[in-house]
């Protein structure tokens, strides 16, 4: 890749717990893309304007307390409210099945359990930049299903 | 340019990175006036350089100077990524009052080497444009002899903390004999007062006026209203001119060979073992004169 990719990896609400933010941010890293962490317990607004203030064409959120359902889309409804609508968002933390579909149509083109490898999700940022509908502002429903 | 000059941060933030990308180049001159527009903080990984600059940010955006940031980090240089983290230490970004005084932007070296990549000169040129008063660049964590910096900014300020060393430390040549000013971080904690001491004592053997040393605490606060009014105010210091464009024709050299549109395939040549040295080296050179 020519030039890398610029992604914020941030952890929205209140839980502590960022060591799997540090893993995919490392990951990430290795892949060869510049990766901007937020740090922990960040509003909504604080995150999109890190993403906005750093170039950032990719956002990875982490939830494990649960405030995905909430967090989320609202994150996607803002950027789309900012004129930020190419944004690509994922997400990742414990949420459960019955909850990402609910998420994909807000907005969030992947999400990552625990268990995923890095190359999957290296795989996904790399298929989500070539496409022109993984903006969070894209009406299509195209979402990452794992690697073909 | 003209989006980013009205305040939209959407649009500086894209014009920085084509400018980084090499996509979009500035005319940059180097101003020589009293006030500086461009100022460095270099020091050693873990001294405090992103805590402090944050303290310091919230005086100076508190007395409404509009301040741009470039805080930069390294790219690992094996897979050309990066993991740009001043921003976690950054809270001014957060103030409500504050942040539409304040632009933060994290920077990688690439395939720079030294602490600040020349590009950085640019970005900062670029920020003056559109209505910032003033740019601070955070280095890379740097070591004794980093004096890249000196390349880019109008005045360099080193921070030290306590435990650095004997006074033997504060004797070595390098970065210390071109910093305008010097802050000793941690200020609470044993030791800060000596080694400020070992320090001026050393810099009082130099020519010329020697820089002020000043004690502060980023984390208790001390010292910090003081430090930011030295730092607005800092004049040159002129003990560094020569070594100053010698970095500037240094930094400038190494962008043109990096620039090369040819760098990475001479690079695979070399690893393959399809070139010699001698060949590479003289064909980014020439293609450049």
């Amino acid at each position: 890749m020519d030039k890398p990719l610029r992604i914020v990896i941030a952890k929205p609400g209140l839980d502590g717990h960022d060591r799997g933010a540090k893993v995919v941010a490392r990951a990430l890293r290795d892949a060869g893309h510049e990766v901007i962490y937020t740090g922990l317990r960040r509003t909504p607004a604080q995150i999109i304007e890190t993403v906005r203030d750093e170039d950032a064409i990719l956002l990875g959120l982490s939830s494990l307390s649960g405030a995905h359902g909430h967090l989320f889309p609202r994150i996607c409804e803002t950027l789309r409210e900012n004129n930020m609508g190419d944004v690509i968002v994922f997400g990742g933390g414990i949420i459960p099945e019955d909850d990402r579909q609910a998420l994909f149509e807000a907005g969030v083109k992947a999400i990552f359990g625990p268990g995923t490898s890095t190359e999957e999700m290296v795989a996904f940022i790399e298929t989500a930049v070539e496409r022109n509908d993984a903006g969070v502002g894209s009406d299509t429903d195209w979402h990452w299903t794992g690697l073909s | 340019m003209s989006l980013a000059r009205e305040g939209d941060r959407r649009a500086l933030a894209r014009l920085l990175s084509s400018i980084e990308n090499g996509e979009t180049v500035l005319e940059t001159k180097i101003d020589p006036s009293d006030e500086w527009k461009i100022l460095a903080l270099t020091g050693p990984p873990g001294v405090g350089k992103s805590c402090l600059l944050d303290r310091l940010l919230h005086v100076w955006t508190g007395k409404g100077m509009r301040i741009g940031v470039l805080a930069v980090d390294p790219s690992s240089p094996r897979s050309g990524g990066a993991l740009l983290g001043d921003r976690v230490r950054m809270t001014v970004v957060d103030h409500p009052e504050k942040k539409d005084y304040v632009y933060v932007r994290s920077v990688a070296t690439r395939k720079s080497s030294g602490s600040v990549p020349s590009v950085v000169q640019e970005m900062a040129a670029c920020l003056l444009m559109t209505g910032w008063d003033r740019v601070i660049i955070e280095t890379v964590g740097a070591g004794q002899s980093e004096v890249r910096c000196a390349a880019v900014a109008d005045r360099i300020v080193l921070i030290e903390g306590p435990a650095r060393g004997d006074g033997v430390q504060a004797e070595k040549a390098g970065l210390l004999e071109l910093a305008d000013a010097i802050l000793v971080n941690k200020s609470d904690l044993p030791g800060a007062e000596r080694h400020a001491n070992e320090l001026r004592e050393s810099l009082q053997l130099g020519n010329g006026t020697p820089p002020e040393v000043q004690l502060v605490s980023a984390l208790k606060g001390d010292g910090i209203d003081e430090a930011a009014t030295l730092l607005m105010g800092l004049r040159q210091t002129s003990r560094a001119e020569r070594a100053r464009w010698r970095e500037r024709i240094l930094s400038h050299h190494e962008r043109q060979i990096l620039n090369h549109s040819e760098f990475n395939t001479i690079l695979t040549n070399l690893e393959e073992g399809l070139i010699g040295f001698d060949e590479a080296y003289t064909k980014l050179r020439d293609a450049n004169e």
